[in-house]
């Protein structure tokens, strides 16, 4: 899956790096760092992360697909 | 034909090319698909790959959390367009109503969107740029070379600029344990975006996290070994720092070259466009079938006195391809200005860095919530007594709030209470821009064009 955030609208509320830790994790107390390509496996957490967002900043493509290369 | 039946014909059958295949055309390709245009799309891009996003190739890549490879740009419909990647276009013939690329080939178009963007400035000598170890950071490919360097450990990496890719590029060296010197020509860090006062801070937050900070230098040479790697770099002062990796930050040159001879208006500082991102020809007569968006446009702001504003910020490529993309396909009472707040970002020694606004034109600077030393804080411009910019430390919650000021042309200096005011941010301070006719690294907003507002030219020098 690939992902991007839109870091104009993330606010540092870091859903994201509580539900999907091994994609998105905070740098200092509000700046997000994150991986853009993310595998299947991660599919759950980042739906989570995505879904929690309270700004909807993320963005992701192939999210829905039943199977996914990643 | 009269515009509303042109207008359906091209949503139906026309050609539509976009040059230019990064996060502007992939946003402005969809966003015709999303406006119903059903004609045949072609996108040109001089590099490889497919489209990917440049900000995690200074951050999340350097600090080993992304491939370099990975970073491509989710899509977010289908595009159904045919994709010509890895050559250039070299050159346009807009009375023909064709593009040429680099294979030779022409691709003939009824509706042009150009998003070229920009690309680093060199090191301007070019056998020193040319020494193993010298760097610039602005692609993919870039990112990898660099990656792969500093993960082989070097003694020292020299970072040249300390404008905001500088600085995120010593931020990441740092936490990879590396030791790095900055040299910069202003007096500190980020001066040509946010000024002298935010300067100071970023100069404190480089020097507390162990960065060598050269501040008021240049660097006069690059010196290589026998076996053409860099050894050294010189500076003005007279010193000489050892390294072994140099990273050139100096800013970014718009990719017009090609449009030379073109009849359009674009030179070093972009093409210009009106607010519908329509493309001046280059007597400022506006075309009607040529658009441009993303960095390498520039096109006038009412909020800032209606001057042309470039922007090198994610967040307009993604705004302005949307609404180019609209305008092309749409007739003349349906189109739509582009109005975007600029706003950018930066992640640099675990500071999350924003602003709102335009900041270099700010001729005064409050500090209306927490403090300077804490770098936790809100810094608000001001401009011939209204708020024009903000920038935040930690602290950017509060920018959608003073981007609503911004908006209303609210008063400055701000007399209404905020939240954590202190003492020191009872009063405007100025905000310390360099003289514009000093040279430095680039501002991430270049300020230029006629105001009808207020009749001032602002003048933005040539660099190097």
């Amino acid at each position: 899956m690939r992902l991007v955030v839109d870091l104009n609208k993330c606010q540092g509320y870091a859903q994201c790096a509580f539900l999907a830790p091994d994609v998105f994790t905070m740098h200092g107390e509000e700046s997000l760092v994150y991986n853009p390509r993310v595998g299947p496996e991660q599919r759950e957490q980042v739906a989570r992360a995505v879904a929690a967002c309270p700004v909807g900043a993320i963005a992701v493509e192939g999210l829905r697909e039943a199977s996914d290369a990643g | 034909m009269p515009d509303e039946e042109y207008h359906e014909w091209l949503r139906r059958e026309g050609r539509i090319v976009i040059v230019g295949a990064s996060l502007a055309g992939l946003r402005a390709a969809e966003a015709l698909r999303a406006g119903g245009f059903a004609g045949s799309l072609t996108l040109i891009g001089d590099e490889p790959h497919e489209p990917y996003d440049r900000p995690p190739l200074s951050k999340a890549v350097l600090l080993g959390k992304a491939s370099p490879e990975h970073t491509e740009l989710p899509r977010l419909r289908r595009t159904d367009a045919t994709w010509r990647l890895g050559v250039a276009a070299t050159g346009l013939d807009m009375t023909a109503k064709r593009v040429r690329l680099a294979d030779g080939e022409e691709v003939p178009y009824d509706r042009l969107l150009i998003a070229t963007g920009v690309r680093a400035r060199p090191w301007p000598k070019e056998d020193e740029a040319q020494l193993d170890g010298v760097f610039v950071l602005r692609t993919r490919d870039d990112a990898v070379r660099l990656h792969r360097r500093l993960a082989a450990s070097p003694r020292r990496v020299f970072v040249i600029g300390a404008g905001f890719t500088g600085s995120e590029i010593a931020s990441a060296c740092r936490a990879r344990g590396l030791a790095v010197t900055v040299a910069e020509r202003a007096d500190g860090p980020l001066v040509g975006a946010l000024g002298g006062v935010i300067g100071a801070v970023a100069a404190d937050l480089h020097r507390d996290n162990g960065v060598d900070l050269r501040t008021g230098v240049t660097v006069t040479g690059l010196e290589g070994d026998a076996t053409g790697r860099v050894r050294a770099a010189h500076l003005s002062d007279g010193s000489v720092v050892d390294t072994d990796v140099v990273v050139v930050s100096l800013g970014a040159i718009r990719n017009t070259d090609w449009l030379k001879g073109s009849g359009l208006g674009a030179g070093p500082r972009g093409i210009a466009c009106d607010a519908g991102c329509r493309a001046f020809d280059f007597r400022g007569i506006v075309t009607d079938d040529v658009f441009v968006a993303g960095d390498v446009a520039r096109c006038p702001h009412p909020l800032f006195g209606y001057q042309f504003l470039s922007l090198e910020h994610w967040g307009n490529a993604v705004a302005q391809a949307e609404v180019a993309a609209h305008n092309m396909i749409s007739a003349g009472a349906d189109r739509r200005p582009h109005l975007w707040m600029p706003a950018f970002w930066s992640s640099q020694f675990g500071v999350n860095i924003k602003s709102v606004g335009v900041p270099a034109m700010g001729e005064e600077i409050m500090i209306t919530q927490g403090s300077l030393a804490e770098r936790r804080f809100v810094g608000v411009y001001g401009h011939q007594g209204r708020v024009i910019a903000a920038v935040s430390f930690d602290n950017s919650r509060w920018l959608d709030f003073y981007q609503q000021q911004i908006e209303r042309g609210a008063p400055f200096p701000v007399e209404y209470r905020t939240v954590d005011r202190r003492p020191e941010g009872r009063a405007p301070m100025p905000a310390g821009f360099p003289d514009p006719s000093l040279p430095t690294h680039g501002p991430t907003v270049t300020l230029s064009g006629y105001s009808p507002a207020d009749r001032q030219l602002v003048f933005t020098p040539a660099r190097h």
